[in-house]
């Protein structure tokens, strides 16, 4: 097992320079003179020349690449304009906030997914059925955005049942109690979408399995029905999901920029766009990689319990 | 297309989809010819006035623009974006999939790295870090949601593209010298297409999210221009005092998404073959009883008794009778076998007794099962639950897929107890190791955590005879249990279910297609044809002398143990679809001695002196015997 994901740690290394490669090339897209990109359309030649030594953009694109890959290596992912601070001491505060968020959601996703998935199955065509398949439907298809704002209006505002947003209270102790009040609003809008698609996925891979011969032979020697549905059908549906589970943490992820922005999170992802309304390069470029970064190694975590799952899968 | 359009419609939630997404298409391409107000002219004296006041059907935000004409500007906006990006999206990735797949090798492997590194981002930063170096704007937005959404596409056209690229018709016209553009062009897009429609519609919805996201968070769409995101963005301030200026733009984006999302689902339904035939239907706990006729009466004949059981397949408007009117017997310590070929009902008849016949679509429709006297057919399930195993244990065809490939054989037995019995873990592997040696499996104490895949065909079935014994049952139902195996190990495993018989006292019902197993094991023997006994007697007699035809044809096809495979063509024709029984005998057509009289009317099982045959002519078994 310890050399398997070893093995998988080290095919991430041309992955994770292939996203280094990417986030480059696309900063360099950027039309005209970045610097003056940067610093505005006002800004003193002097201090755009200055800007470009700083920055390595005298030199060819390979170098300039090269230069920036050593930096992030070593820590160094340069400072932000707007903020003046090192980027990476912003985006490693940031993430926090962001993880806190989006971890909590995509358990809660994957909990609530899975269980309606299992439960939609096993009653196919039942009221159960049908109406876990119709709110699933709602889910995917209702902007998390919108959601969050009306979750703000009907729990936050009408009932008063928790904070607005934010993740802290502005006076008051910052404990646990205080940041669940604050996350339980945020994590639910996140976790939705995710959540129909993996009951989606879940009802079908269930479906799949239920007409598998060693389901039938688990009824015939006798197995009560819940161990057929939990334990037999489920582990193997597992197969199936725990890939998709990778998949939706990126969504989650991905869904965490509006969530952060409507509850006003101080998380990555509302940095990510403030950084790029203001035009604050170097910050996108660091939070973008970071984030990627460590979305990867997220994805080992899932192949490696993947192969725990499947004994079949060669480690 | 017609046939696929009929198909759709046939959805009703994808017909409803459809009919709301052509209803905000048409309102959203009309929308310059409505007497709409400007919705961009801004009129401060008129903020915020609420929906249904005269004049604005919808309200006012807080520039008092009129939100109905905003929204539907807005609508048209986002379509028009999010199609777009589909379309981008859906040409780009498809000409990359096809090149990758059709090329293959070396271009293959470039271009997938290549996909793989995008599809290594969370979506929305790709998006985010192409906007940051396009600056915002709702151009640059949907280049953004179509870049990111490429790869997805590459990846489904290339899968299928290789499929293509190697077929007949590919390399036939490659022989003929076509250039390669040209065979991509008419031999390979025209296949790939439907994959592109089917991608095409389960994504369009995800683009139009993503631009109305993109808009909202002040990246796409920019004042005075606004398309259902940016709306909704600039209405978050007022959220709280005014919240319909959310609610009209929010409510919009929802039933866009849903509609396609339906439509999409129904697309996939009707281009999917899989599910067109109701096929992902999943099998319930126990077999759906239906008995319309009344219930035979006990006759008390041994311990096991089957009588004129009917189960029925019900797919769709058709009814496929798999087996009519069955009656069967076995005592303690007796081996029954039923033979027949694939189709005939025997291992329907084997799963109907315990309530194992997929269901839907199959349906007890009549008869009894008697354990013991009691009627199972239409027991509670909790009742026939606990006799599953315990009572009556199952051996099924091909251990590989009859055992459950995660978990340990070991578990897999103690499991086998622990549903009947509570047991101690330390109790249960013992146990588990003892059955392991009873079916002669070597060094069970290791074998023990095996899994299914990494043990032989051979010793996987003796897992199967293991699981079968754990909790002494008094009758095992063998469902071609040796069919998957090769002549020597068939061999073995016969021996240990004898064996087995003999020290254990085990009723056995054997299912098989070879007569040489027969011969080999049962006490007994009934052939099946077309859902029916046509024969039924000692094995011996029957093997001396048979009577039906179609015993008599089945006996000289297969003279040697597991060479069964070859019987098939043997016997001249086939066996009838059971939803489309002729009158009289079903043999009739394949029978060399079939008259007139055979196809009038239903033939008898008619008993005589221990044998029954159900043929208006059998071979006289004392004239043959006399030869
Ligand atoms: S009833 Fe007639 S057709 Fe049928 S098996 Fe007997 S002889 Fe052949």
């Amino acid at each position: 097992m310890a050399g398997y994901i070893l093995k998988r740690l080290l095919s991430a290394i041309p992955v994770l320079f292939g996203i280094t490669v990417i986030v480059f090339l696309i900063m360099a897209l950027i039309p005209g003179d970045p610097a003056t990109a940067i610093l505005g359309a006002y800004a003193t030649p002097e201090n755009v020349a200055k800007l470009n030594r700083d920055l390595g953009l005298d030199k060819p694109l390979a170098q300039q690449y090269f230069i920036w890959l050593g930096n992030i290596l070593i820590g160094d992912f340069g400072t932000s304009f707007a903020l003046n601070r090192p980027v990476l001491d912003e985006v490693l505060e940031r993430f926090n906030a962001t993880l806190i968020l989006a971890g909590t959601a995509f358990v809660l996703c994957s909990i609530f997914g899975i269980v309606a998935g299992v439960v939609s199955a096993a009653n196919q065509y039942g009221l159960g059925d049908k109406a876990i398949t119709f709110v699933v439907l709602l889910g995917i298809s209702i902007p998390s955005f919108f959601l969050g704002m009306m979750m703000i209006l009907f729990f936050a505002v009408n009932l008063r049942m928790f904070p607005v947003s934010g993740m802290w209270p502005i006076y008051g102790a910052r404990d646990l109690s205080a940041l669940i009040s604050h996350l339980t609003l945020p994590a639910l809008a996140l976790a939705v979408v995710a959540t129909g698609v993996i009951a989606r996925l879940t009802r079908s891979a269930m479906l799949e399995v239920l007409r598998q011969d060693y389901i039938r032979t688990a009824r015939a020697k006798g197995v009560p029905e819940r161990g057929v549905i939990w334990r037999h059908a489920l582990k193997a549906a597992m197969v199936a999901i725990i890939p998709v589970l990778g998949i939706q943490a990126g969504f989650v992820l991905s869904g965490a920029v509006y969530i952060e922005i409507v509850f006003q999170w101080p998380g990555v992802g509302r940095m990510l766009v403030d950084a790029i309304l203001k035009r604050d390069i170097l910050l996108v470029q660091g939070g973008v990689v970071f984030v990627a970064a460590c979305y990867v190694i997220f994805n080992i975590a899932v192949d490696v319990a993947q192969s725990m799952l499947d004994p079949r899968i060669k480690t | 297309m017609i046939a696929f359009l009929r198909l759709l419609s046939r959805n009703r939630l994808a017909l409803a989809g459809g009919i709301v997404m052509l209803c905000v298409v048409l309102l959203a391409l009309i929308a310059p010819l409505l007497p709409l107000a400007d919705p961009d002219v801004t009129n401060t004296a008129h903020r915020f006035k609420t929906p249904f006041t005269e004049g604005a059907l919808l309200g006012t935000d807080h520039l008092g623009r009129d939100l109905l004409a905003r929204l539907l500007w807005g609508t048209r906006l986002s379509l028009m974006v999010g199609f777009a990006a589909a379309m981008i999206a859906a040409t780009i990735g498809a000409a990359i999939g096809i090149i990758a797949g059709y090329f293959g090798g070396r271009t293959d492997n470039l271009i997938m790295r290549g996909v793989d590194m995008l599809m290594a981002f969370p979506y929305i930063l790709l998006a985010l870090a192409i906007v940051a170096a396009l600056g915002p704007g709702l151009f640059n937005a949907l280049i953004a949601v179509a870049t990111v959404n490429i790869p997805f596409f590459a990846r489904n056209i290339r899968g299928v593209t290789v499929g293509i690229a190697h077929r007949e018709f590919v390399d036939a016209a490659r022989l003929s010298g076509m250039s390669d553009a040209r065979i991509i062009l008419t031999e390979i897009l025209p296949n790939v297409v439907p994959v592109i429609v089917i991608a095409m519609s389960t994504t369009i919805g995800w683009m139009i999210l993503e631009t109305a996201g993109l808009s909202f968070l002040g990246l796409g769409s920019q004042p005075p221009q606004a398309d259902l995101g940016s709306m909704l963005g600039e209405a978050r301030s007022a959220l709280i005092t005014n919240p319909y200026t959310s609610v009209v733009p929010g409510v919009m984006i929802l039933i866009i998404v849903m509609a396609i999302n339906l439509l999409g689902d129904g697309v996939r339904d009707a281009l999917d073959p899989r599910l067109k035939s109701g096929a992902l239907s999943r099998p319930m706990a126990a077999t759906l009883v239906n008995r319309t006729g009344p219930v035979p009466e006990p006759k008390g004949n041994g311990l096991l008794e089957v009588q004129d059981l009917e189960t029925q397949f019900h797919v769709k408007n058709r009814v496929y009778k798999a087996i009519d009117g069955v009656s069967l017997h076995v005592k303690p310590g007796e081996c029954l076998g039923i033979i027949g070929e694939s189709g005939s009902g025997k291992s329907v008849t084997a799963l109907s007794v315990m309530g194992l016949v997929a269901s839907p679509p199959g349906v007890i429709t009549g008869g009894a099962v008697r354990y013991d006297g009691t009627d199972l057919i239409g027991a509670p399930y909790k009742h026939l639950r606990e006799m599953r195993g315990k009572n009556v244990a199952y051996i099924f065809q091909d251990p590989l897929a009859t055992l459950h490939p995660l978990y340990k054989v070991g578990d897999q037995l103690i499991e086998a107890i622990r549903s009947h019995y509570s047991i101690s873990s330390a109790e249960g592997r013992k146990k588990a190791i003892d059955l392991l040696r009873a079916v002669r499996i070597p060094n069970p104490e290791k074998r023990i955590s095996d899994y299914p895949h990494e043990m032989s065909g051979g010793m996987r079935q003796r897992v199967g005879i293991a699981m079968a014994l754990a909790n002494d049952p008094d009758i095992i139902i063998a469902d071609e249990p040796t069919t998957a195996l090769d002549v020597t190990v068939q061999a073995q495993i016969l021996a240990l279910l004898d064996d087995l018989r003999k020290t254990r006292g085990l009723a056995i019902v054997f299912i098989t297609h070879d007569f040489g197993v027969v011969a080999q094991l049962c006490d007994r023997v009934a052939v099946m044809y077309a859902g029916r006994i046509v024969e039924e007697g000692p094995t011996k007699a029957i093997l001396d002398a048979p009577m039906h035809p179609y015993t008599a044809r089945l006996m000289a096809c297969v003279p040697e143990l597991g060479e069964g495979k070859r019987r098939l063509e043997a016997i001249p024709g086939l066996p009838p679809v059971v939803d489309n029984l002729p009158t009289g005998c079903a043999f009739a057509e394949r029978c060399h001695k079939s008259q007139t009289a055979c196809r009038g009317s239903d033939i008898a099982l008619v008993f005589d002196t221990g044998r029954a045959v159900r043929c208006l002519f059998p071979d006289n078994p004392n004239a043959e015997a006399a030869q």
